[in-house]
């Protein structure tokens, strides 16, 4: 597994996770990161060469396990106004952001 | 109002006994769910327990529960049990905080189908329980709205990150509650709240309505005072939902009926990894006579080895951490919640509303999770992680060929002190060591109470059984249960 995290990975990954980490959060998560990574370094004892991944436990279950999809037919769906009315905000019909474009 | 002593720990009455109450007319459900918002307003400023009651809903449902037994006509299966809902689990018009400041002020439209079949069965929802927040935590400390605090031993944690749902049943502010387990979360509070804790097989509980943290992994399980009240609830909440495509279809057993079984005859086996280092000698003990207990019911016990659950942490480290990176990108201030007051350009907002409103340890397993999925890395963490995810679920299914349970201390420790772990993140991830196989596994399992320390603290033991054999892990735990009294 890879060497140890710097502080530029960890501004790196931050902003691939869209966070934006205040100075003095940056060197505890350094340390902890590292603590960890090294920590889950241990499953390289293991051989798992010609294991295939396990994303989920259904493949284990056999029959009984829910993988069936249901019918892809139009059916309620949440009521819009409703949904609206949770977000920061709103014109009623859609979400209202930051403007992203410049005329 | 059929007041009871409103002390802070004191057992509820078992839903045979609510429901010939309910029935005969002796327990009015109006002065019941009253009774309890009294006893959650006198114990909650301490406790920490609740984050928001739903009286509006609980008294219009105890009126209609109220009217059916008027009228003499049939009751539903829970009428009348007041229950807590997990703040992780959404209910409509209700707040839903996943214990984080992010979803400060959010009320979903709509009810998950565990609280809507909840709701059906006639109970009575008192309000959302307190978690660590998006249910990343064992200590119920990382809750953006303040810890909980154990009902047994109020400088201790109640364990997490249901830690809110068992301090609840723990302290009768409900009768059960609904509590969710990614890696522990059910379990290990149930163990150190001293009440029973229910994980279901991976698909036997819809996920409709779960804030989720890690889709795989995730689930929705029940909390009660007993295990036969436990097997209740799940046989209420359970079976296929078409809103939740990896529900199961399997047949969902009458499992109240079932605990009740006997277990002679039944193969249990206890693996030596989980009896090792680092395993409390007091829980040791006391686990120890839980399974004199069984042998002396009727079952065989044999030890059995799982070789490898020494890698199970570091797998479902990376495995929850990359699934939750993915699943808490939708926290971005734009459809619910939180947004940073921070608006100089869209990507800013998104960037300082995270950060603003997800606390420390969220971030630190975003940025795990984001790490171990980031090009480069995915393979060597990732991929390798999903690997050694099989080899532990294929070893599980190889030891249930030879046994029909297996039993573990549920956690290597009893409740710890507030703040003893909170600096170390590996410290406070190794009090998940014994729950996060059978949650990379998808097998079920219970949390049943099992003795207790010289200092009075609660032991957990943890049945576990193969995927939906939910009947015989309740089996299992309800004859330790029987037990309790020789256990102490």
């Amino acid at each position: 597994m890879a060497g140890k995290v710097t502080i530029e990975d960890v501004e790196r990954v931050a902003e691939l996770a869209n966070l934006e980490l205040a100075p003095d959060e940056k060197p505890r998560m350094l340390r902890d990161l590292n603590a960890i990574l090294d920590y889950v370094a241990e499953l390289n004892e293991l051989d798992t060469s010609g294991v295939a991944p396990l994303a989920q436990v259904s493949e284990l279950q056999g029959a009984v396990s829910g993988t069936s999809l249901r019918q892809d037919s139009l059916e309620p769906s949440l009521d819009r106004a409703e949904v609206m009315s949770g977000a920061p905000e709103t014109d009623g019909a859609f979400f209202k952001v930051p403007k992203v474009i410049e005329r | 109002m059929t007041s009871e002593a409103n002390t802070l720990v004191d057992k509820p009455k078992t839903f045979a006994e609510l429901r010939a109450g309910v029935e005969s007319g002796a327990i009015k459900s109006a002065c019941l769910v009253s009774d309890y918002y009294d006893r959650i307003a006198a114990a909650n400023p301490e406790l920490n327990v609740y984050l928001s009651l739903s009286r509006e809903r609980a008294s219009e449902q105890a009126a209609r529960v109220d009217a059916v037994a008027a009228k003499g006509d049939p009751l539903p299966p829970l009428a009348g049990v007041p229950v807590g809902i997990k703040d992780l689990l959404v209910m409509r018009g209700t707040p839903a905080t996943a214990g984080s400041k992010i979803l400060e002020g959010y009320r979903p439209p709509y009810d998950a189908t565990a609280v809507a079949r909840l709701d059906a069965a006639g109970s009575v929802v008192l309000g959302k329980t307190n978690c660590d927040e998006f249910g990343m935590g064992s200590s119920n400390e990382n809750s953006a709205y303040g810890p909980v605090r154990n009902p047994v031993d109020t400088e201790r944690v109640p364990g997490g990150s249901s830690g809110g749902s068992a301090a609840a049943v723990a302290a009768n502010l409900a009768v059960a509650a609904l509590g969710t387990d990614t890696g522990g979360s059910i379990r290990q509070p149930a163990s150190f709240c001293g009440v029973v804790g229910v994980l279901p097989t991976y698909g036997r509980v819809s996920r409709y309505g779960l804030i989720a943290f890690a889709s795989s992994l995730d689930r929705i399980g029940p909390l009660a005072a007993n295990v036969r009240d436990a097997a209740a609830v799940l046989g209420v909440i359970a079976g296929h939902d078409p809103k939740d495509a990896t529900s199961s279809p399997a047949p969902v057993d009458d499992y109240a009926a079932e605990s009740g079984k006997a277990v002679d005859g039944f193969r249990i086996g206890v693996p030596d990894e989980y009896f090792g280092e680092g395993l409390d000698d007091e829980v040791r003990s006391s686990i120890e006579k839980g399974i004199d207990a069984l042998r002396a019911a009727g079952c065989a016990i044999k030890r059995i080895s799982l070789p490898s659950t020494k890698y199970a942490i570091p797998t479902y480290y990376l495995l929850a951490t990359a699934e939750a990176s993915a699943n808490l990108a939708r926290f971005d201030g734009v459809r619910y919640g939180y947004r940073s007051k921070a608006q100089e350009s869209l990507s800013g907002m998104y960037r300082r509303s995270r950060d603003e409103g997800f606390g420390a340890e969220v971030k630190r397993r975003i940025l795990l999770g984001t790490y171990a999925l980031s090009a480069g890395y995915y393979d060597a963490y990732y991929l390798k992680a999903q690997q050694v995810r099989r080899l532990l679920a294929e070893e599980f299914l190889r030891a249930f060929a030879g046994v029909d349970a297996i039993v573990t201390p549920t956690s290597p420790m009893p409740a710890f002190k507030l703040g003893e772990k909170t600096d170390d993140p590996i410290s406070m991830y190794l009090a998940d060591i014994y729950t996060v196989t059978a949650s990379l596994a998808g097998i079920c399992g219970v949390s049943v109470p099992c003795g207790t320390t010289k200092a009075g603290l609660p032991v957990g033991m943890q049945v576990l059984a193969g995927h939906f054999q939910e009947s015989k892990a309740f089996r299992v735990a309800r004859a330790v249960e029987a037990a309790q009294s020789s256990l102490v």
